[in-house]
Order: C-alpha cells, then sequence, then structure tokens
C-alpha cells in the first residue's frame, strides 16, 4: 500500500447549522488507492463531510483540498469534472431514462466535459460509450434490465445502479454515502463483493457506513466522527481497540 | 444503417408524405385549402419549437408568443427595407428571435419552475407593452406594422408609411401598388405560400428528430429528470438550457416570420400573453415530450378554432331545426355560448378532458389503443403457443 500520495485533505473544516456545530476543526487525509471508511453515530457529521467535499454545503471555515485545488471554490460540475464523484444515501437517479442511459450520461460528461452541443451525431451511435456502459451494468448484475426505465427499480437496483454510474467515470476518488444501507443481507455481500473487485483496480474510494460488516471488510483505514469531532483514526484492528470509539457507541451516544 | 435510424428515416418520409399531400388527405374534414393548412404548418413550427424546450427539459416558458412577435416585426421589417423575397427574412427572423431568447432566457434560466413560467411571462409581456407605447416608431403601434408601396421621389413620408426596399430597387423590380411576397420570383399567396410552409414545417421537424435522438436530447432529457443529479455527473445545465431555450425561440421566430409571409403585417397582440399561452395549450394537448404530439396538438386546435368560429346562432339555430320550437330556442341559446367568439370555452373545456384523463395528450391516446390492439394480439399468440405445447 503506498503511503505517499495524499489526494483529499480536509483541512480544519467548521460548519455550523445555527446552534449546532456539525463539524469543528475536522482534519482528514485520504492517501490514494486506499478505501477510507468514515464510522460514527448518527448525527456525528458524516453526512455533512460529504457535502462539503463535493461542493453542495460551502464550510464555514477550512478547506477541502484534492489534488491542490481548492474544492469549496468550486461549483458541483466541476468538482466533479476534477474527478471527484459521487454516490448518495438516497438513490439519486434519472427516473425517467433507461438504465443503459443512466449509465450513458455520466459516461458522456467524462469524455465531452461539462457541455458540449452535440444536436447532429445520434446517440444510437455512440458504440464505444454503449458497450462502456454494458459492462458496468453487468459488473453491478443489472444488464438484463438496461432497457428498463430505472423508476421501475427496486430500492437496492437503483443504488447499484447509482455505484455505476460512479464507476463509470472512472473517477480519481469516489465518495459512497452508505451504500449498502437498506438492502437485504444477500444483496449487501453483493455489493461488498463488487467493491472489493473495485478495490483491485486501485480506485481511491471513501465510504461512509453504519454497516460494521461492510466496514471491516472493506476498508484499509478508519476514521470515527463523533459530534463533529475525529476522535479515532487507524487501522480496522487499531479502531476496534480504542476505548474512545467503544464510549462514542456505546456509551456516549446516550 | 442503425435500427433507430432506418424506424426515423421511415418516420421521415411518412411524415413528409402525410404533410406534402395534405391537400388531398384534409379535402373530406373541410381543411384542404391554402389559408387553413398554412396556418396548420406554421402553428405546428411553433410548438415543436416550443416542445424541444418544455417536452425534453420541463422548463415551461409562458412567453413564447414575444419570439413569434418579434420573427414577425423583422421579417415585415426586412420587406421594408430590403426586399419582398422571404429568404431574407426569414434569416433575419430566425437571428433577432435567437438574440432576443439569448437574453431572456440568461435572466429567466437564473430560475426553475414556477419561478422561471414567471420571468418568462413577465418578459413576454414587457415585450408586448413595449410594442405599444415607447417602441411604436418601429412597431407602429396599434395599427402595426405593414408592407406599404415604394417611396417615391420627392416624398417626405416616414418609413412606417413608404418602403425603400433597397435590394429590390437595385435589381430594378417593379412594383404597382402593395407587393406580394415571394420565393425569387414565386408567388407566395395560394397553394404556393402552403408548399413554401409545408417543406419549411418538414425541415423544422426533421431538425427537432436529430436533437430528440442526439446527445444533446438525451441531457435535456436528463435535465427534466433530474437536473440537480447532473450537475453532480459533471454537466454544467445551464449552457444546456439556454441553447434549448435559444433553439425553441429560433424557432417561434420561423413560425412568427411566416406568419409574415402569408400576411405582411405585424401586430403587437401576436405577442399577448394568450397567444403564449396557446402554444402550451397545442404542446400538451399533442403530448409534451412526443415527436409529433406537439403538431398534432396544434392541427386539432387550429382547425376547431376555424370549424367553432365561423358557427353562428343562424346555422345552430337551422341544425336543431329537428326540436320543437321552444326547446329549439334554448338549445340554441345554450351552444350558442360555445362556438363563435365563445370558442375558448369549447377549447377549455377540451383541454380540461384531455389533462384529466389522457394527461400525456393525444398521442399517450394513440398508444393506449395500440397497446390493446397489441395486448389481444399477444394474447392470441399464447393462446395457439398453448395449445401447441401438449404436442411436444
Amino acid at each position: 500500500m503506498s503511503q505517499n500520495n495524499i489526494v483529499l485533505s480536509v483541512a480544519d473544516v467548521s460548519k455550523r447549522f445555527g446552534g449546532l456545530n456539525a463539524l469543528s476543526d475536522v482534519d482528514l487525509q485520504i492517501e490514494e488507492g486506499t478505501v477510507h471508511a468514515i464510522i460514527g453515530p448518527n448525527g456525528a457529521g458524516k453526512s455533512t463531510l460529504l457535502n462539503v467535499c463535493v461542493g453542495r454545503i460551502k464550510p464555514d471555515e477550512g478547506h477541502v483540498i484534492f489534488d491542490g485545488e481548492i474544492l469549496d471554490r468550486h461549483k458541483p460540475h466541476e468538482i466533479n469534472q476534477l474527478g471527484v464523484a459521487r454516490v448518495f444515501q438516497t438513490p439519486e437517479i434519472f427516473p425517467d431514462l433507461s438504465l443503459l442511459h443512466n449509465v450513458m450520461l455520466p459516461a458522456l460528461a467524462k469524455r465531452d466535459g461539462a457541455f458540449k452541443f452535440n444536436a447532429w451525431v445520434g446517440l444510437e451511435r455512440e458504440n464505444a460509450l454503449r458497450q462502456e456502459a454494458e459492462h458496468i451494468l453487468e459488473d453491478v448484475n443489472l444488464y438484463d434490465e438496461r432497457m428498463q426505465e430505472a423508476a421501475s427499480l427496486s430500492r437496492g437496483n437503483k443504488r447499484r445502479l447509482e455505484l455505476a454510474m460512479g464507476l463509470i467515470q472512472k473517477p480519481r476518488l469516489l465518495l459512497l454515502d452508505e451504500p449498502t444501507a437498506g438492502m437485504a443481507r444477500h444483496d449487501t455481500n453483493r455489493t461488498i463483493d463488487l467493491l472489493k473487485k473495485l478495490k483491485a483496480r486501485g480506485m481511491t474510494k471513501v465510504i461512509i457506513e453504519h454497516d460494521m460488516h461492510v466496514v471491516f471488510s472493506l476498508a484499509d483505514k478508519i476514521s470515527v466522527l463523533a459530534q463533529g469531532q475525529i476522535i479515532a483514526e487507524g487501522t480496522p484492528q487499531e479502531v476496534r481497540g480504542n476505548p474512545k470509539v467503544q464510549e462514542a457507541y456505546l456509551g456516549g451516544a446516550h | 444503417m442503425l435500427l433507430q435510424e432506418r424506424k426515423d428515416l421511415f418516420l421521415m418520409a411518412i411524415f413528409s408524405f402525410v404533410v406534402l399531400s395534405a391537400p388531398i388527405l384534409f379535402q373530406p374534414i373541410g381543411a384542404g385549402y391554402p389559408d387553413l393548412l398554412q396556418k396548420f404548418a406554421i402553428y405546428g413550427i411553433f410548438a415543436i419549437g416550443f416542445n424541444i424546450l418544455f417536452g425534453l427539459t420541463g422548463y415551461l416558458s409562458f412567453g413564447h408568443a414575444a419570439f413569434l412577435g418579434i420573427g414577425s416585426y423583422a421579417a415585415v421589417w426586412s420587406f421594408k427595407l430590403f426586399t419582398m423575397n422571404v429568404v431574407p427574412a426569414i434569416f433575419l427572423s430566425v437571428i433577432a428571435a435567437g438574440l432576443f431568447a439569448a437574453l431572456i432566457g440568461f435572466v429567466s434560466l437564473r430560475r426553475s419552475g414556477i419561478y422561471f413560467s414567471i420571468l418568462t411571462l413577465a418578459f413576454a409581456q414587457m415585450s408586448y407593452s413595449l410594442a405599444y407605447s415607447v417602441l411604436t416608431p418601429i412597431t407602429n403601434g396599434e395599427t402595426g406594422l405593414q408592407v406599404r408601396a415604394l417611396l417615391k421621389e420627392g416624398q417626405t413620408r416616414g418609413l412606417l408609411d413608404a418602403d425603400i426596399r433597397v435590394i429590390d430597387s437595385f435589381f430594378g423590380v417593379e412594383e404597382f401598388g402593395i407587393p406580394i411576397t415571394n420565393f425569387f420570383g414565386l408567388k407566395m399567396s395560394g397553394w404556393e405560400g402552403f408548399y413554401f410552409c409545408a417543406i419549411i414545417l418538414i425541415i423544422a421537424f426533421f431538425i427537432s428528430l436529430k436533437i430528440f435522438r442526439s446527445d444533446f436530447g438525451l441531457m435535456l432529457r436528463a435535465i427534466k429528470s433530474n437536473q440537480n443529479r447532473l450537475n453532480y455527473t459533471g454537466i454544467n445545465t445551464r449552457p444546456y438550457l439556454l441553447v434549448a431555450f435559444m433553439i425553441s425561440g429560433m424557432y417561434a421566430g420561423l413560425a412568427g416570420s411566416l406568419l409574415a409571409v402569408t400576411d405582411p403585417l405585424a401586430g403587437a397582440e401576436r405577442m399577448q400573453w394568450t397567444a403564449s399561452g396557446e402554444v402550451v395549450l397545442m404542446t400538451i394537448l399533442g403530448g409534451a415530450g412526443t415527436l409529433i404530439g406537439p403538431l398534432i396538438g396544434a392541427g386539432i386546435i387550429k382547425y376547431l378554432e376555424q370549424i367553432f368560429s365561423s358557427i353562428n346562432n343562424y346555422v345552430l339555430f337551422t341544425f336543431f331545426d329537428f326540436l320543437p320550437v321552444e326547446l329549439q330556442v334554448l338549445v340554441t341559446k345554450l351552444t350558442s355560448l360555445f362556438v363563435g367568439e365563445g370558442w375558448e370555452l369549447t377549447l377549455g373545456l377540451m383541454f380540461m378532458i384531455v389533462v384529466v384523463f389522457l394527461p400525456g395528450g393525444v398521442v399517450e391516446g394513440i398508444n393506449r389503443i395500440m397497446g390493446l390492439f397489441h395486448k389481444r394480439k399477444r394474447k392470441e399468440d399464447t393462446t395457439t403457443n398453448h395449445k401447441a405445447q401438449p404436442a411436444e
């Protein structure tokens, strides 16, 4: 595992909502090629942290730096174009479009940039793009449904579709917000297998997750967030044995 | 050739055939004359363009009549200043409408949903008021802008009352009285006028088809489906919307110029909100977001307008001749509310019925009927299969 390259660094980020300190002085370094899990009890600020990373929320203080760029000064589409893709907690897909088109859209964005007026080339002629999309849909086991409208999918399948939408862009950094929440156990296991397979391809990922089973089977490194602060950080073994973490999960949450 | 492309080619062939043989096809319903068919074509173009914005992106503009009006004014000015040839007039109109759409779109597209609709409505009403007041030197106010006879030597009249037509004069085109628009000498009246509009309609439909099937079209549909997600997918949605808005504005400008081609005058009432509302009705009635729906909607509305608004009390009274006299009078009085001046009441009712029972418009209705037909056919197939099975 490479120890050198920091892809994303969150530097002293604070965010308040009214009187609530959602994040206070959060520092976080994500190394290239690793799977970095962020865990913590409900309301710890995990989703806020992810939203700050993709430009959905502006931090009150501090910065998020990706590959030398200060992300919080960019718009969402610019952040994506820099190579940060995100998979949302509630599946965010294009419900009226077919699965194939759902996956082709991010691929188009990757190929053509944030804007390209192309009204003459028919979609049907985009062979390379379609094949790529079909491969990804095979990876997430949705190939047979590729011509269906995305709205017709089950919740678990929608989440897998969204995962495919993130994966097709081959982003340098993929942010996953509870990729298995609301999935049945066998679905969860399939998603874990998929993510493990991807790990071999060397994509850097940040995963927010409740499910400890998922976290401990995937993560190289874990940061524990509680009440807007990072209280522990380390390998899964280190974190598991950390008394602070046990307190946050068992005692401190009450 | 790919499957979809082959299908589209077939669709274009059928479409062109229907449009070009409309004078014969529409004869039985009493619409086989050039004035009405021309109206179908022109408002069809207007609705096709509107559908590129509303049908694909879901952004409901309530101000598209402004572009229609600008198209008409630009065309008439081209007739007055340059030539009675329609080609420069059409180009000028499309460009003027496109530029104006860029301006209005740039501001209005900062908001979405109802706020966008209100902003476009406000802009259109502003244009309408301006055309009546401050801009009278350009629009000739209430009278409307008209083509006039050439300015004769020694006369000192304003450009509103006399034309110069520099290009025509340069080529020494002779004029007697007020000239008729032409396409390189071919007079744009009667059937020639219709066929000119028909060919432009076919081109306009082809461009719309291309947009529907392209990467650009997919982006527009994705905006309608989930604009927020598209932003996080790395797409800057604003320029896509602006281009769609401009294209549909240019379609409206084109329609406006064709209105001026058939009848070379332009008035501010063309920009009124009722005209903007009409194109919304056409699109929804036919089926927003479908290729052919808006055109069908435009045809239905313009046809019924023609029929219903020409019926008067006398026609109704003779129609109900079979009833006893007291009843005849009563029924005539009741039904007269829905015809003539009151035909919009009929339109309103029809619109309500369609929106409640067929939210996808006429096209959805056709699809449902086709669906029933297919289902029955499939059932027959499965029953025959079922019978065949035991033999295996």
